[in-house]
């Protein structure tokens, strides 16, 4: 079919890649998987265990509910932020020191360390000192989120809506600014609506930062750990107790190293399947958008 | 249906405009008439697309006016102007197929499918996209989205102009010329204006049948391409038509001769009258290529100059020659005899133009 040359020898180029990988990511997911089939009792004392751990893990209870909690929560931030990034994008000054001025302070969030952004809710969401907290309970709300299980989830979203949003805004807003001004002309001459404009010009030309937008929401929010851990501890009780605070009560509050880095593997490949399942789904749709036009 | 006017019309981009070299439109007059196939023919940044988005409405001038059929619309936006736009760049909306790009500015108007459908299918069969009709528009090729933008121009009824902004520039040549004949044919099957953007006087020359020359903000001159060819009326428009542009050389008069550097020029008494009368240092004879005769041998009246190069170009050559230490050059038909570097040149006396302050000058006697 074709006369090159056929030359194995450049399989060697990516052999640097390969021993950079292999140390920063595959050989120290290899001693999770060595403790995974192992019991480990002490320094010389381990027994070889096959799929227990992973069995006794699946069939967790106490897993099943937080993987529940897990989902849902990032379907809800999913679903709040990413009409909602759209929506500022759209609405952000486009030039001028407005649009600097508002770039900026729409990124504020996304400079807070996790731990400081867990504190500052903690401490704004309090109903002694907190601007929220008080707030909400002058006005005669029954407000407190260590009690009530509800206020606990809504103050969690909210802290990453406000936390996260502004990535997707600023994506959207990245996206917005790479459509030439002839789309929106020819538009303008066709007398299209906004909303035509919107559907028709501004969103297909969304898509790919969409995507990048939603993968990286999505994954983030499923390994989500220390701010609802500073905010909630997990509580009130296990109500608002992600993946990661499981697996770290696990690992390092019980020393159960076993069926930690079973859970973790699992852990990391359903992120790995939900992720690559959702690009290929998506490649997939715009190819066949593609093929329907050459056939 | 209607007849474009711009009255004392000018456009900057600037707030605080000091000098004219702060208008992208220097004040200016201009009809196009109902029914026009024309160019608008200038270098890059001359204010060609300004001038055409101030007429779709897309720019609002800073001073004039727009009239359509003696209204003024300077104020109304481009949905309510009856003008379709077709960009350098084709603008087709991805998602939709075809079928759907074309028949979206009708849908816009809410006018109902059992009448869209056979407009589009009308459009659709001039540009020859019957074929693609139900295909995403997303696959298609440069030529063949840029077709759909213009179909997106022809669908509606109401459209009195259709403006291109230099359409061509993505097509292959010969898809190019294709399209071209393509425009002319559903010029003269609709009877619409068409105004046309071009820097490309090949473009502009077969597509319309009046050309405007546009250079630092202002229409210079206005005609078919024939009288842009014989009589331009500024240098400009002397050098930017014609392959290569017209020689210039700058006059003075000294005691009864037209004199260009040191040289008297062979031209007729009336030049030399109109020369020797004018008040303006600016003052330039213009002759083209095609009018420059070169000999080989000394005459009666010839000029001498030196040879620098010649280009042969197949059907004609180019012969580049030193006069008076400037370049110029001339057009020789094919089977010109061989010459040395020592050439003598006449010029076509019925050829020649007098420029004063880079505007022509008509000469008589």
């Amino acid at each position: 079919m074709n006369n090159k040359v056929q030359n194995n020898r450049a399989w060697l180029l990516v052999l640097p890649m390969l021993v950079l990988v292999a140390f920063s990511a595959i050989i120290p997911l290899m001693t999770v998987v060595n403790y995974s089939v192992q019991d480990v009792l002490g320094p010389n004392a381990s027994f070889f265990t096959g799929t227990e751990w992973f069995r006794t893990m699946l069939n967790d209870p106490a897993l099943h509910a937080a993987f529940g909690r897990q989902v849902a929560f990032s379907l809800i931030i999913l679903a709040i932020q990413v009409p909602l990034g759209i929506g500022i994008a759209l609405l952000m000054p486009k030039k001028g020191w407005q649009a600097s001025a508002v770039l900026i302070l729409i990124t504020l969030p996304l400079l807070i360390p996790w731990n400081v952004v867990g504190s500052i809710w903690q401490i704004f969401t309090r109903n002694d000192i907190g601007l929220m907290g008080w707030s909400l309970s002058e006005l005669g709300l029954d407000y407190n989120l260590t009690r009530n299980a509800g206020d606990a989830w809504f103050t969690i979203i909210l802290m990453d809506v406000w936390h996260w949003t502004p990535l997707v805004a600023m994506l959207c807003y990245s996206g917005l600014r790479s459509i030439p001004e002839a789309y929106y002309q020819a538009a303008r001459i066709d007398r299209a609506s906004k909303w035509a404009v919107f559907r028709y010009i501004q969103l297909p030309k969304l898509t790919n930062v969409l995507v990048i937008a939603v993968l990286l929401r999505f994954m983030h929010s499923f390994m989500i750990y220390a701010e609802p851990f500073v905010l909630t501890g997990g509580g009130p009780g296990s109500s608002t107790t992600f993946l990661s605070q499981s697996l770290t009560t696990m690992a390092i509050g019980q020393q159960d190293l076993g069926p930690s880095a079973a859970f973790s593997i699992i852990y990391f490949l359903v992120i790995l399947l939900v992720s690559w399942v959702f690009y290929t789904t998506i490649m997939h749709m715009q190819k066949d958008k593609n093929s329907q036009g050459g056939a | 249906m209607s007849e474009i006017v711009l009255k004392t019309l000018a456009h900057t981009y600037s707030a605080n405009p000091q000098s004219p070299e702060d208008y992208a439109i220097r004040k200016m007059e201009h009809v196009w008439h109902q029914g026009g196939a024309y160019a608008l023919l200038g270098p890059s940044g001359c204010g060609k697309s300004t001038l055409l988005n101030i007429i779709s409405g897309l720019l609002e001038p800073s001073e004039g006016d727009v009239l359509f059929d003696g209204q003024r619309v300077n104020e109304l936006p481009p949905e309510e102007r009856n003008i379709a736009q077709v960009f350098q760049f084709p603008v087709i909306y991805d998602t939709m197929t075809v079928f759907d790009n074309l028949a979206f500015p009708l849908r816009n108007i809410n006018i109902p499918d059992h009448r869209i459908t056979p407009k589009v299918e009308e459009v659709a069969d001039i540009l020859e996209l019957t074929p693609l009709l139900k295909r995403k528009a997303k696959g298609l090729t440069a030529d063949e989205k840029q077709k759909v933008s213009m179909g997106r121009g022809l669908v509606r009824d109401d459209v009195s102009a259709i403006l291109f902004d230099e359409p061509l520039t993505v097509i292959d040549p010969q898809l190019k010329w294709k399209l071209r004949r393509k425009l002319k044919e559903i010029h003269q099957r609709f009877n619409i204006t068409m105004i046309y953007v071009t820097h490309d006087q090949l473009e502009a020359s077969t597509f319309a049948d009046k050309i405007a020359v546009m250079y630092e903000g202002q229409v210079v001159q206005f005609g078919t391409p024939q009288e842009l060819f014989e009589v331009p009326a500024h240098t400009f428009v002397g050098y930017f038509i014609g392959s290569p542009g017209m020689n210039f050389m700058d006059a003075t008069y000294r005691a009864g001769e037209v004199i260009f550097a040191d040289m008297a020029l062979p031209v007729p008494q009336k030049f030399v009258d109109a020369v020797a009368n004018t008040e303006s240092s600016n003052v330039k004879i213009g002759i083209r290529p095609e009018f420059v005769s070169v000999h080989a041998a000394k005459r009666d009246g010839a000029l001498p100059a030196r040879m620098r190069q010649v280009q042969d170009l197949g059907t004609y050559s180019i012969v580049t020659f030193e006069l008076g230490g400037q370049t110029f050059k001339a057009r020789l038909s094919e089977g010109h005899p061989a010459f040395g570097e020592d050439i003598y040149l006449t010029f076509d006396p019925d050829q020649l133009g007098l420029f004063v302050d880079e505007y022509r000058v008509e000469v008589t006697s």
